[in-house]
């Protein structure tokens, strides 16, 4: 190993009085290496690359930069210091063009044609791909991360520090990222990769630090170590990789989705002439692309997507009786047993209300059911103290503001909610995005509970191992329409990522 | 209508939009950084009454009376009055972080004391209600463009008859328009109001830029009050809180005109022929709507023809929402305070 570029020594960060977000962690970063930093949901990694970016300060430790002693108190030290990062939630300003927002910030004297060139000689150098006077609200997910990443370098970025890079990437823009990365390395940038997916880790990284609880418990050589060792050291106790799938015997048709089709607000069908039928008693995995109609499918299930002339979505329950889906509100849809899981990319958008705790979060879907004008907090209470424990909710207290919790927390709250309103279809997007392994599995499990109890379940995912080991069958989408319908327990990866990718002809 | 009915009509549209106009260029700046400053109706009220009361004490204080320098006086206290009264709103919602309606809101109401209290003692001065008159000082602001006055017909009568305040507002309405589209501190300006955290994380100081524009953006507005009492009407004061009128308009005109000071040199005027359509719009025309409408008076029109500039307003904005051109929106971080460190 070469140089150390970045050492940190002692770190601690609380936020409040409550919450250690780091606790004494001592980082070291090579120059001209790809150091992976791995942890669970809230353990305190992307705090501690946020002290490097000068967006928190450190309660306690100190930083140093080729062995400089530094105070990064603000971004722009961070800049002036060499040290670039890209944010989970991109830092971009979606009325301007790339090119502008490349610019702000700079001093007014370095010329906009100047930092043109030099922006493509960047992207000539390192192999990005880059329309420099497109408007952010056009660009895809990929568009954005390279742009992010093409900033920071021209900002003479030597230690690059990337925040789960790959969270809404395809898999072949992954394989991009990874060779710029690599081209980058090679140039003797040091890069920080924030991320909880192992393979990726396994693929990319030289070392690998691990944090836990706001420690770090421990450094690797990736040509040392394998999966299972970094996965101990994440969770601090052995877990099977193992998802339990089983069969229930006895399947009613619960709905009967026919010739669904929603159009978009410029007129596009994003959710293009779907038909299928769920079961009760089975996980209907749905894959695809980002962005492929999972969201709008959903929705218009729910009656929150507007569906066009000719949609039909008959729903069968023995509780319910028998009723055509398609016009209903979203009230009454709900009153018949089904429910929606949804999180979003912001995860608080839509479902909890940041300011509330949980027992008002819980109360919000529940409140029609008490009698008189007066609330009655005790039942939402009680479901809320058992969402808390079955799911090991972290939060110091009940009536605590969800918005402060960790994401994973919350996504626990968002799925706890709804699996306790007792659903006959339960459909969850996303559950598990940017969730830990621990968190993960407590949602597998608790949606293979439902099935057994035979609920209808609908699980839109992304990672592609957990849809094949969890579904009974999969529904590949895309651009919107159904690309085919597989059993889960036969198909293959190849195939479903074919599937995502490649439209079948029309016959 | 006469044709000398219908130039004196634009010629108090123009004086009227000059108000606002001002009003309008100096809370797009404010707004554009993201503060929603809600004070523009107070903050004018400040403007207008110190220019007014440093133009009276210099008037009574001197026997020889130089009436330029009295111009500057009025109009250095107005910059400086409505300048600390951004200072004020800055300090609220930028360092104290309070909310920013509340904060605007409270300032047009102190704004408003302010200007009556003021107001109401310079009448004690004076000798009365009605009374206060810095007519020397104001001739000087209403003094017509050498060369151009008088000639050019009609165009000339309606666009050459005022005094400079009216064409620095133009200048003012381009200059800004200019300075946030095609300069890198309106682009860093503009990215501050968009994403505040962006902008942080791309090394702008966030709170220096929200204090500056809060600032310049306020003493801006506070020309539209000095131009208010010294132009529109004439140097005299009324404690009637007729500039919060205007004030209100102002803001309604920055939505008028999608945030793009460079429409307000349109709009501005447009709201006055609106505004003013009640004492022009002949009273033949108002019978017949009267009628039509089945009211028992004409003049009942009258009321109806107030509407004009809010109507208008609530027809661009649902224009502009349909069109959903996301340049054409707000800022995104409009109203909302910044904290670094918030999760």
């Amino acid at each position: 190993m070469s140089e150390i570029a970045v050492s940190m020594r002692g770190i601690t960060k609380r936020f409040g009085r409550k919450v250690l977000a780091n606790n004494h962690v001592d980082l070291d970063v090579y120059k001209g290496e790809i150091l992976s930093l791995l942890g669970e949901n809230g353990s305190g990694k992307t705090t501690l690359m946020n002290m490097l970016a000068g967006i928190y300060s450190p309660d306690e430790g100190e930083i140093l930069i080729n062995d400089q002693k530094v105070e990064i108190t603000s971004p722009k030290d961070a800049y002036d210091l060499g040290i670039g990062m890209v944010h989970q939630h991109f830092k971009l300003i979606d009325v301007f063009t790339a090119l502008e927002n490349i610019l702000i910030g700079l001093p007014a004297k370095e010329a906009e044609k100047k930092c043109r060139t030099e922006v493509e000689q960047i992207c000539q150098k390192y192999g990005f791909d880059l329309d420099l006077d497109k408007k952010i609200y056009e660009m895809s997910v990929s568009e954005k991360e390279t742009l992010e990443i093409v900033k920071t370098l021209y900002r003479g970025a030597s230690i690059l520090i990337l925040d789960e890079p790959t969270a809404v990437l395809t898999p072949q823009e992954i394989t991009k990222l990874f060779t710029i990365l690599r081209n980058m390395k090679d140039d003797g940038k040091s890069i920080v990769i924030i991320t909880h997916k192992l393979n990726e880790v396994m693929e990319i990284s030289d070392r690998i630090s691990v944090l836990r609880k706001g420690e770090n418990v421990g450094t690797v050589l990736k040509t040392e170590t394998n999966e299972q060792q970094l996965t101990e050291l994440m969770v601090g106790e052995k877990i099977t990789l193992d998802i339990a799938r089983d069969f229930v015997e006895e399947k009613h048709k619960r709905l009967e989705v026919k010739n669904l089709t929603v159009k978009n607000i410029d007129g596009k069908n994003v959710v293009d002439d779907i038909s299928f039928d769920l079961y009760s008693g089975e996980i209907l995995g749905i894959a695809g692309i980002s962005g492929s109609g999972q969201k709008e499918l959903l929705e218009a299930i729910m009656g929150l997507q507007k569906c066009e002339d000719g949609s039909s979505v008959i729903y069968n329950s023995t509780a319910h009786g028998v009723h055509e889906l398609v016009g209903l509100s979203t009230k009454e849809i709900i009153s018949y047993g089904l429910h929606l899981a949804f999180v979003p990319e912001d995860r608080l958008g839509m479902g909890l209300v940041g300011n509330m705790g949980m027992t008002d979060n819980v109360m919000l879907k529940r409140y029609r059911k008490g009698s008189g004008p007066f609330l009655h907090r005790k039942k939402p209470h009680d479901t809320a103290v058992k969402i808390k424990d079955e799911l090991e909710v972290v939060t110091p207290d009940l009536e605590y503001p969800v918005r402060r919790l960790s994401g994973g927390n919350v996504q626990k709250i968002l799925v706890g909610r709804e699996i306790n309103n007792k659903p006959t279809v339960l459909m969850t997007a996303y559950a598990v995005r940017g969730l830990d392994i621990n968190t993960s599995y407590a949602i597998y499990n608790l949606l293979n509970e439902q099935k057994k109890k035979g609920v209808a379940v609908i699980y839109v995912g992304e990672d592609l191992d957990v849809l094949l080991a969890l579904s009974d069958r999969i529904m590949v989408l895309c651009a919107g329409k159904m690309n085919g319908m597989l059993d889960g327990r036969t198909a293959s990866k190849e195939e479903v990522g074919y599937l995502m990718t490649h439209l079948k002809e029309e016959a | 209508m006469s044709v000398s009915q219908i130039i004196s009509w634009c010629v108090a549209a123009i004086t009227f939009g000059t108000v606002i106009m001002y009003g309008c260029i100096g809370e797009t700046i404010n707004q554009k950084a993201g503060d929603l400053n809600l004070g523009v109706p107070g903050v004018m009220q400040i403007g207008g009454i110190a220019a007014l009361a440093s133009a009276f004490l210099y008037e009574r204080a001197v026997t020889a009376l130089n009436p330029y320098l009295s111009m500057l006086i009025s109009l250095l206290a107005c910059l400086i009055a409505s300048a600390l009264a951004g200072l004020l709103f800055a300090f609220l919602t930028v360092t104290l972080k309070v909310n920013q309606n509340v904060t605007g809101l409270t300032l047009t109401i102190f704004g408003t004391g302010i200007a009556n209290f003021f107001g109401g003692s310079m009448m004690k001065l004076s000798g009365g209600v009605g009374t206060i008159s810095v007519a020397r000082t104001a001739n000087i602001f209403r003094m017509k463009l050498p060369f151009l006055f008088g000639k050019f017909g009609a165009f000339g009568s309606i666009f050459f008859s005022h005094g400079w305040m009216v064409y620095l507002a133009l200048v003012l309405a381009f200059a800004i328009q200019y300075f946030l589209d095609k300069t890198r501190v309106g682009l860093n300006l503009r990215s501050v109001g968009e994403n505040p955290a962006t902008a942080d994380a791309a090394g702008i100081n966030v709170t220096r830029y929200k204090y500056l524009a809060s600032i310049i953006g306020s003493a801006i507005c506070g020309l539209g009050g000095l131009f208010y009492v010294m132009d529109y009407i004439q140097g005299s004061w009324a404690n009637d809180s007729t500039i919060e009128a205007l004030g209100w308009l102002a803001v309604a005109l920055v939505i008028f005109t999608s945030w793009k000071p460079k429409n307000a040199t349109w709009g501005a005027y447009l709201f006055g022929l609106c505004y003013w359509a009640y004492i022009y719009i002949p009273g033949s025309v108002s019978k017949f709507l009267a009628e039509k409408l089945n009211l028992s008076k004409a003049t009942y029109m009258q009321n109806l023809y107030k509407m004009l500039p809010y109507l208008v307003t609530i027809v661009v904005l649902c224009v502009v929402s349909r069109k959903k051109k996301r340049e054409n929106q707000a800022p995104a971080s409009l109203g909302l305070s910044y904290f670094r460190e918030e999760r």
